[in-house]
């Protein structure tokens, strides 16, 4: 009995696997046939990616703020404070920024699409769709990941900048540095190996995040009850795809870049 | 009572219809797991003609009209539209097999995140790929006239009261002009009044728009106002067929109980 239960919950896993390769082929192969959705996926831009800024931002300017706070005192006790600018932007831009940016957009944008998709599903909006003809696919799924994949990556560049004032203002509480010097230092300890990966690591968060929340909206039950145990779901898989994600991005940069 | 019922266009006398069968399905079975919720199902559906299908509720009258579309794949059996066997088409085939067909919804399935308008135009300007405004505009304000719903063009589906709704759902399958339209429980959650509103203007729509229909539905009164034909269903199967005449003469027991319902 237990060893049935145990192939069955076997049988499942696979399954889901399965379901997730068909869907993503659907996805790819939609996003070369038939028209492309350019409003649909303007209108996502800006509900995704606008609406997202003042999260993010606030974030962002916090945790640049903290860094330098908690910095501080181990770089004083180092003699090494000059490096406190430099320390913010390497740990910000390369790590910190993108990931937090990501879990940031998981949290609001993949339980969205997740809630979103999943209630279209229990009210049979999706079905209509398929069965007046249109493609849903096409509609709902392409543009909401393409426009995570694209908007995520400017949430970070955006939400790194604004990191990097809130270092500034912590770091003018107790000592004074000018805007430009500060700011020199910053963009001076960075080069093109930080920025790059770092970049294109979002693109991939940001394609988790939107192909997550789609798929576990699609995919959900047909019940009330379905609908927010698929956007509590898309938050859950799409953080820890994010920090799977991360991992393999980190070991491929060291790989490339830090011999 | 009397009274309003003279108003009810109901159908006392079933058309003449031309020989032409737009559905032949021929013991079609489906199973969900264990449970087989379609057993032998059998039947036509002839041009222009309303067929109603009765039965209680978790019988697979949906699971039926959903094979119909191709929304679900039939486990056994002959099921052929427009002459095509639905059961092995490709994707394509079946893209252009559901433009020839419309389906409402119980809940009327609106697109929550667009206005009533934009539900409208998402048909045409996707299925039927309409580039010109003019056009569109034209075909939207028409169909929503038909529904008698104009004033509503602007509101968003939240806006809507359930039969509203309904309509709106009628009106945007009707928009790409089907040659059959599937009815999944058109009136349930409706008061009386809005019930038979719907049912009317179903009629009202067929005879306009030259429609073969097929009616799920547990509501007699609908069944009344629609049918030219009635399958009664049961444990997966068809038990009863005729006019509502017919069945409302009907010994057997099942087939009784729907007639009998108090009003």
């Amino acid at each position: 009995m237990e060893a049935q239960q145990e192939l069955s919950g076997w049988r499942k896993w696979m399954e889901g696997i399965g379901d997730y390769v068909v869907f993503f082929t659907r996805f790819f192969r939609n996003i070369f046939t038939g028209g492309f959705e350019w409003s649909e996926f303007v209108r996502q831009c800006y509900e995704i990616g606008y609406r997202s800024m003042m999260l993010v931002g606030i974030t962002s300017f916090i945790m640049g703020l903290v860094l330098i706070l908690q910095l501080r005192p181990s770089l004083i006790s180092l003699g090494a404070e000059s490096m406190l600018p430099k320390t913010l932007s390497v740990a910000l831009i390369r790590e910190i920024g993108p990931v937090i940016t990501a879990i940031i957009c998981a949290g609001k944008i993949a339980s969205s699409i997740g809630a979103e998709l999943g209630s279209m599903k229990v009210t049979e909006q999706i079905d209509a769709m398929e069965v007046s003809g249109a493609n849903p696919v096409q509609y709902l799924v392409v543009t909401r990941v393409l426009a995570t994949s694209f908007m995520i990556p400017l949430l970070a560049i955006i939400g790194d900048a604004i990191g990097l004032f809130g270092g500034f203002l912590a770091l003018n509480f107790t000592d004074s540095i000018s805007f430009s010097l500060y700011f020199n230092k910053c963009i001076a300890s960075l080069d093109f190996t930080d920025l790059l990966p770092a970049v294109a690591k979002t693109v991939l968060f940001g394609f988790a995040v939107g192909f997550v929340g789609c798929y576990k909206g699609y995919h959900s039950d047909k019940g009330t009850e379905s609908v927010g145990v698929a956007a509590n779901s898309a938050v859950v898989t799409a953080s820890l795809w994010i920090f799977i994600i991360d991992a393999i991005a980190v070991q491929i940069t060291s790989l490339l870049f830090y011999k | 009572m009397k009274e309003a019922d003279e108003h009810i266009e109901t159908k006392k006398e079933a058309p003449e219809h031309k020989q032409e069968v737009v559905i032949h399905a021929k013991g079609i079975k489906k199973s969900f797991g264990k449970k087989k919720v379609l057993k032998n199902i059998t039947f036509d559906l002839k041009k222009g003609e309303n067929i109603v299908v009765l039965g209680k509720s978790g019988q697979g009258k949906s699971v039926t009209i959903q094979c119909v579309v191709g929304m679900l794949q039939p486990d056994g059996g002959e099921l052929e539209v427009f002459g095509e066997d639905i059961t092995t088409m490709n994707d394509e085939e079946l893209k252009k097999l559901r433009m020839k067909i419309g389906f409402l919804f119980q809940g009327g399935a609106l697109y929550d995140s667009m206005t009533v308008r934009d539900n409208l135009e998402f048909p045409l300007t996707r299925v039927l790929k309409l580039k010109d405004q003019k056009e569109i505009n034209k075909k939207v304000e028409g169909v929503l006239d038909a529904v008698g719903l104009l004033d509503a063009i602007d509101k968003m589906p939240s806006d809507l009261s359930g039969g509203m709704r309904k309509r709106v759902g009628l009106a945007r399958t009707l928009i790409v002009n089907p040659e059959i339209m599937l009815y999944d429980e058109p009136t349930t959650g409706l008061d009386p009044i809005t019930s038979r509103e719907i049912s009317e203007l179903i009629n009202r729509l067929q005879r306009k728009y030259e429609i073969s229909s097929v009616i799920i539905t547990h509501d007699m009164e609908c069944a009344r106002i629609t049918a030219d034909r009635i399958l009664v269903m049961d444990e997966g199967e068809y038990i009863a067929e005729g006019s509502y005449k017919e069945l409302e003469k009907s010994e057997n027991e099942m087939v009784r109980s729907f007639f009998n319902e108090p009003a």
